[in-house]
């Protein structure tokens, strides 16, 4: 080994990252700026409704069962078509999950029957205590599509009577 | 307020030389929060001046106690526990655990599954070493490298999340198959991975191959002789930069590793620079596995169909009563298990990592024990760096590349 090898080594070190002065960072300015999450990516849940406006949830704490953190806690109540949460016969009069524990794993939607909870794709759950990290049903279900639709309401009787729906395959 | 114990010479007699007792030699703590640990380990260090006589590793502060919540759960939730196991390699955690379940149950995977899980845990396994050489050469004051490593990681980290939605712990591969098929964007997100990153490595190259300084720091320091390290379990690239043709996916082959052409980088030398060559030749090895896995990636299912391990898929559950039997029963009681005793093990970033289950008929895995490979390969350090500068011990201790959710669980 040459004397200059080791310099040149050196040199050669330094001009690689020399060259990335002059290369567009990839880095983002976060919270200013935000990376888009993927399609898939499993953030803070929401509760969906119908395009009626009735809850999807019905209330079967398979979510409950399925949860390996035992993050979620689900108390089923009845319906009736004059107080009509959701189709079928029950609805989730409580449904709380413990963002603390929660590890988002996924396994509650995949184990919903009714494509009721779902992760979304808020990422930025922060709380100043403990109690405030329990979301009640209020801060999970997502809103009424239009305001005439909201839960309970009085519907025709005979016709909400099927609580698992015809669903397809997930893609994305 | 808590008691502080006092703690004397006398309880740690055993462990150090008889000059420490006189006073000859100091005692001393590195860690459990140190940065150069990787983790919360506590390395008592019995120093002469600035040469280390003895080093004795204290391991447990980060036990969470995996193997016995996942004895709590059915073998389909537990799962979830052993993301959180190595959390540098968690496909591979999922993989492994996959593995044992469906040989525990006899399981059949559909093609496809198996050819998406390679390319994953080989990506998971450039990921690792990306970290890896990242800390390495932050550890030996290159800290340039550290900022380039993430960045390709980020690459990886993404493809991670765009099939599985998490970057890290994805749970993405479940018994039976995967979680859902790979979206349309995973072959493009691969291929460009495959195109860059060689180029990639080849500038790591020019920062760390021939530096003077980076050759001063590890030739020669913590050697390894293959008896050694073969006594003490080691595994991984560690092994075989001692000079040891060990690498499970060729000598054990499972989810299809022995279709592909891929060769096991080996060296004799067995000093820091070997195990950090050993790992920079792995990057290029594994890139070429993905490349063939993905070349031939075979279409199909992508989890097996049958219905008494695996949920019926959405599609089913809405139409048929049985589907939501089945779907019903295994996401609240699980499937079980025959009585029986299983270990399976794949070769994971830093070595065997093996998963022990012992199913006792019922839902619940009576016993899981994990063989995990950072703790085994960490029992050598204290034979390798007797005699060696405390600077050189942050490098030795870096290029056995240890995991503390590995070791601790
Ligand atoms: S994401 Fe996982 S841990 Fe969180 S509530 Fe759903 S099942 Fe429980
Ligand atoms: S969210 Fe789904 S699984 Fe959970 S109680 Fe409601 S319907 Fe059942």
């Amino acid at each position: 080994m040459s004397v200059l090898e080791p310099v040149v080594e050196l040199v050669r070190g330094l001009g690689q990252t020399f060259r990335y002065l002059f290369d567009r960072p990839v880095t983002y300015q976060y919270p200013e700026q935000k990376r888009e999450v993927r399609p898939r990516f499993r953030g803070r849940h929401v509760l969906k409704r119908y395009d009626n406006g009735l809850e999807k949830c019905i209330g079967c704490s398979l979510c409950a069962a399925a949860c390996p953190a035992d993050a979620i806690f689900v108390e089923a109540s009845e319906n009736t078509d004059e107080k009509r949460f959701s189709p079928g016969e029950r609805y989730a009069s409580t449904y709380e999950i413990n963002m603390l524990r929660c590890i988002y794993c996924g396994f509650c939607e995949d184990a919903c029957p009714t494509e009721a909870i779902v992760l979304g794709d808020n990422y930025e759950l922060s709380f100043t205590d403990r109690r405030s990290a329990i979301y009640p049903k209020e801060m999970l279900l997502e809103p009424v599509p239009t305001v005439d639709m909201t839960t309970p309401r009085k519907v025709e009787t005979g016709v909400y009577k099927r609580s698992v729906p015809e669903m397809k395959d997930p893609t994305d | 307020m808590a008691q502080i114990e006092e703690v004397s010479i006398e309880q740690y007699k055993h462990l150090v030389s008889e000059r420490a007792l006189t006073g000859e030699t100091m005692l001393l703590n590195m860690g459990p929060q140190h940065p150069s640990t990787h983790g919360v380990l506590r390395l008592l260090l019995e120093l002469d001046g600035e040469v280390i006589v003895n080093a004795i590793p204290d391991i447990g502060f980060l036990h969470t106690g995996v193997e016995k919540n996942m004895e709590a759960k059915t073998y389909q939730k537990a799962e979830v526990m052993c993301d959180r196991l190595d959390y540098m390699n968690t496909v591979g955690n999922n993989l492994s655990y996959c593995l044992a379940v469906e040989k525990l149950v006899d399981l059949d995977v559909p093609e496809r599954a198996q050819a998406i899980r390679v390319v994953l845990t080989e990506l998971q396994r450039i990921a690792s070493h990306l970290v890896w050489v990242g800390t390495f050469g932050l550890d030996l004051a290159a800290m340039s490298m550290f900022l380039y490593a993430f960045r390709e990681r980020e690459l990886i980290l993404d493809i991670l999340e765009l099939c599985s939605g998490q970057r890290m712990m994805t749970t993405y591969i479940r018994p039976g198959g995967l979680w859902r098929d790979v979206p349309v964007e995973f072959e493009a997100a691969v291929r460009n991975f495959i195109k860059i990153f060689p180029k990639r490595v080849d500038e790591y190259e020019n920062l760390l191959t021939k530096n003077p300084i980076f050759l001063d720091r590890l030739l020669g320091i913590g050697k390894l002789t293959k008896e050694t390290a073969l006594s003490h379990g080691v595994t991984g690239p560690s092994l075989r930069a001692s000079g040891v043709n060990w690498d499970l996916r060729k000598a054990r082959p499972y989810s299809g590793y022995e279709q592909y052409d891929f060769n096991v980088p080996v060296r004799t030398e067995g000093d820091t620079y070997a195990r950090y060559l050993v790992r920079i030749q792995e990057f290029r090895e594994s890139l070429k596995i993905v490349e063939q896995a993905l070349n031939k990636l075979p279409m199909g299912p992508v989890r097996s169909d049958n219905r008494k391990f695996v949920p019926p898929p959405r599609s089913e559950i809405g139409v048929s009563m049985e589907s939501l039997i089945h779907h019903f029963k295994l996401w609240t009681e699980g499937f079980p298990a025959p009585k029986a005793s299983i270990y399976s093990a794949v070769e994971s970033p830093r070595g065997e990592l093996g998963v022990y289950l012992e199913g006792d008929g019922g839902p619940k895995p009576y016993r899981v024990h994990w063989r995990t490979p950072s703790f085994d390969n960490l029992s050598v350090i204290p034979k390798i760096v007797k005699g060696h500068l405390v600077a050189d011990l942050v490098g030795i201790l870096a290029s056995i590349d240890i995991v503390l959710g590995d070791i601790d669980r």
